[in-house]
């Protein structure tokens, strides 16, 4: 069986400035004739408009079933390429070939009209992405009852909150039924628990076998639901490979991966009460150190300075991998400092992380510093502020054990097993 | 397995490709898109007016009286023996459909450039369906027209079926004349400014307030040339029980042709590049 999506040295060039840029008019018509013979004699030439690259030489392909994330900057020219794969716009140069039905949501809520009520627009947009009536009048209450917004179906979507119009886009989008799906950051709007039922609705359709192009700028999306990442840089495409892989090149390269970090006067997180001055990822010896060894402990170290005496103060650290998941929360509450108000002056913490407890992989440690007596205040807060690899090495007496491939799973804990074993037939 | 990838849908995408060059067979195919694109036109239209769509009966009965009181009574233009109701009516009726036709659909690609830039499907459904939204406006008023034809005990005969044909003559020229500026203004915005006035003229250059033998001969192929002009005295002459002028009848229709080939050229050429200039 052939590709799903073939993408052919495919390249698209705007033109930025110059004379097509923007509408022509006649009037501009007349003026660059007239304009342009004197401009020669007084020698100058015409400027030809100046032109940039959206999608330069991008070439692969995608199997059906596949899922790829597209990810990149802005501007690198992911949309870009979506587009020329729905045909909305053409290439400059170089093709695309889509084999099976093609469904494309660019945006949600694509020909909605505000003046049509919910269940008009649930017709009339399935039309425009290609559902036949029957099949939407097939799926109606699915899609109704999927959006969430049975009582207001018969409203013009006018006057719906922009909650309830995403909501009712999206379940119209979450139903096409087509072989391949191209889809540009529709997840990136509504709350979380929508969030979290588009993703699982994404699972559901992964897991159907269609073949899902997706662009995103949520790295935890793009982890979870792809097997395949392309990243395209400026227009052209500069790694493509496992999901966790080129997101995790991509974020180190974004992130300039940094295991310390400090902060000067004008920037140091915190308030009169408590000023962060520096983070930083250590060894048990001490050294700072940007990737720990998945079988020893591995210390993130808070320096802050205490200004204003008087405060019972937590020093903080929260542990998110590079998909974003939340790994963990930990606060101080070593007896030392629990109760006690502490004093003007400057403090050194540090929180150990076991060893055998992280999963491989990027870390991102958000430092804090809080207080929950008598109320919980955030009187610090230093988001990304320093990173770590942890590695996982082969033949090492980690969990990993003889296997090569990647293992599964936010964390690796070494455990005990235990095996009964007696000779013979079994009973 | 080849034999079920050849029966796969591919949709190709290619430098210097027409997009959905014409083809008859697409526009089949979304036929549900034009039909939901065109329902959604009517229904917009009158959303939130308190008489709907009587707007549609109201706007050529009311231009029909004031042209009987102005050129009727006060300036006694001749209505070649109609009853001078009939007469502006039977002017109108094309004429009103024509003119909000192509006022619609030449702007309808620029007001739905949310559409053009976040989906695909062929484009050219857009001002179709804005151009398809008046038939329901067309087909009251015409029974209006029949209505004012029983009341005045016109005789008309059997030339009265004449009539729809040229009807639908008038429905492919507006679709001619609107797809084709449809196309234009995407490129050059100036013609919807020049398009109100370009119309004010088009209309006094249709024999819709005056019948063409008012016009002095130097001036008739002026008359004439306008495609209108073979439909508006056909659909006189059809309601009198006369036969339409032939001559006249043979050029609006070449006429319509002729507009509907080089909109469908322009739209092909432009159309690639919507999506960019929109």
């Amino acid at each position: 069986m052939g590709p799903a999506i073939r993408v052919k040295d495919l390249s698209k060039c705007y033109r930025i400035g110059g004379l097509d840029a923007g509408y022509a008019t006649f009037r501009e018509m007349f003026a660059v004739a007239l304009v342009t013979p004197f401009r020669r004699l007084r020698g100058h030439r015409r400027v030809p408009g100046e032109t940039v690259w959206a999608l330069k030489d991008v070439d692969f392909e995608v199997q059906p079933g596949e899922v790829v994330g597209l990810i990149g900057h802005n501007g690198a020219g992911k949309s870009t390429l979506l587009k020329i794969l729905s045909r909305i716009t053409v290439p400059t140069k170089g093709r695309t070939e889509v084999y099976g039905k093609m469904g494309s949501l660019l945006e949600i809520g694509t020909g909605f009209h505000p003046d049509l009520t919910g269940r008009e627009n649930i017709y009339l947009s399935g039309a425009i992405l290609g559902i036949s009536r029957a099949e939407v009048a097939r799926r109606f209450d699915e899609v109704v009852e999927f959006s969430g917004i049975e009582q207001f179906i018969d409203t013009p979507v006018k006057w719906y909150s922009s909650g309830m119009y995403l909501r009712l886009a999206f379940a119209v989008a979450a139903h096409l039924e087509t072989e391949v799906l191209v889809m540009d950051e529709v997840l990136a709007v509504g709350d979380v628990s929508f969030q979290q039922k588009c993703l699982d609705k994404m699972h559901e359709i992964r897991s159907q076998g269609r073949t899902i192009l997706f662009v995103s700028h949520s790295m935890p999306a793009v982890t979870r639901l792809c097997q395949r990442v392309i990243l395209l840089e400026k227009g052209r495409m500069v790694n493509d490979g496992p999901a966790h892989e080129v997101v995790n090149s991509y974020l180190g390269a974004n992130w300039q991966l940094k295991a310390t970090r400090e902060w000067d006067d004008a920037h140091a997180p915190g308030n009169e009460v408590v000023r962060m001055r520096r983070a930083r990822v250590r060894d048990r010896a001490g050294a700072t150190t940007e990737s720990a060894d998945i079988r020893h402990q591995v210390g993130v170290e808070l320096s802050y300075e205490v200004l204003q005496p008087g405060h019972v103060l937590a020093p903080k650290v929260d542990l998110y991998n590079e998909g974003g998941v939340h790994l963990f929360a930990s606060h101080d509450v070593t007896p030392d400092w629990l109760q006690q108000p502490r004093p003007k002056g400057h403090y050194v913490s540090t929180v150990w992380i076991p060893g055998n407890f992280l999963s491989e992989g990027n870390m991102i440690v958000y430092a804090s510093i809080v207080s929950h007596t008598p109320a919980t205040v955030l009187h610090a807060n230093a988001p990304h502020a320093v990173t770590f690899q942890v590695v996982d090495y082969q033949n090492s007496d980690s969990a990993r054990g003889k296997y090569v491939g990647a293992i599964a799973g936010v964390v690796r804990p070494l455990l005990d097993w235990t095996t009964d074993f007696s000779e013979g037939k079994g009973a | 397995m080849l034999s079920n990838r050849a029966e796969k849908t591919v949709s190709i995408n290619e430098a210097g490709l027409s997009l959905a060059s014409f083809s008859l067979k697409e526009i089949w195919a979304y036929r549900e898109l034009l039909y939901f694109l065109t329902w959604r036109d009517i229904k917009v239209r009158y959303k939130q007016t308190a008489m709907g769509a009587a707007w549609a009966i109201i706007q050529p009965l009311f231009m029909m009286l004031v042209f009987a009181v102005f050129f009727g009574i006060l300036i006694g233009v001749p209505t070649e023996g109609m009853p001078q109701l009939v007469f502006y009516y039977a002017g109108l009726l094309p004429w009103t459909f024509f003119a909000s036709g192509v006022v619609n659909s030449s702007m309808s690609l620029v007001n739905s450039s949310n559409l053009i830039t976040k989906v695909y499907f062929p484009r050219i459904l857009i001002p179709i369906a804005a151009t398809a939204a008046g038939l329901v406006d067309l087909l009251i008023a015409s029974l209006i027209l029949l209505g004012l034809a029983f009341y005045y005990k016109l005789s008309m005969g059997w030339s009265v079926l004449i009539t729809p044909l040229l009807l639908l003559l008038t429905i492919f020229l507006t679709l001619g004349v609107g797809v084709w500026l449809a196309a234009l203004i995407v490129k050059y915005r100036d013609i919807r400014h020049a398009l109100p006035f370009v119309l004010q003229i088009w209309m006094f250059l249709t024999p819709i307030i005056y019948p063409v033998v008012v016009v002095p001969h130097k001036w008739r192929w002026l008359i004439h040339v306008n495609p209108l002009t073979g439909i508006v005295e056909g659909i006189r002459a059809s309601l009198m029980g006369r036969a339409p002028d032939k001559q006249a009848l043979m050029i609006s229709i070449s006429i319509t042709t002729v507009v509907l080939l080089i909109a469908i050229y322009t739209f092909r050429r432009i159309e690639k590049t919507f999506a960019d200039l929109i």
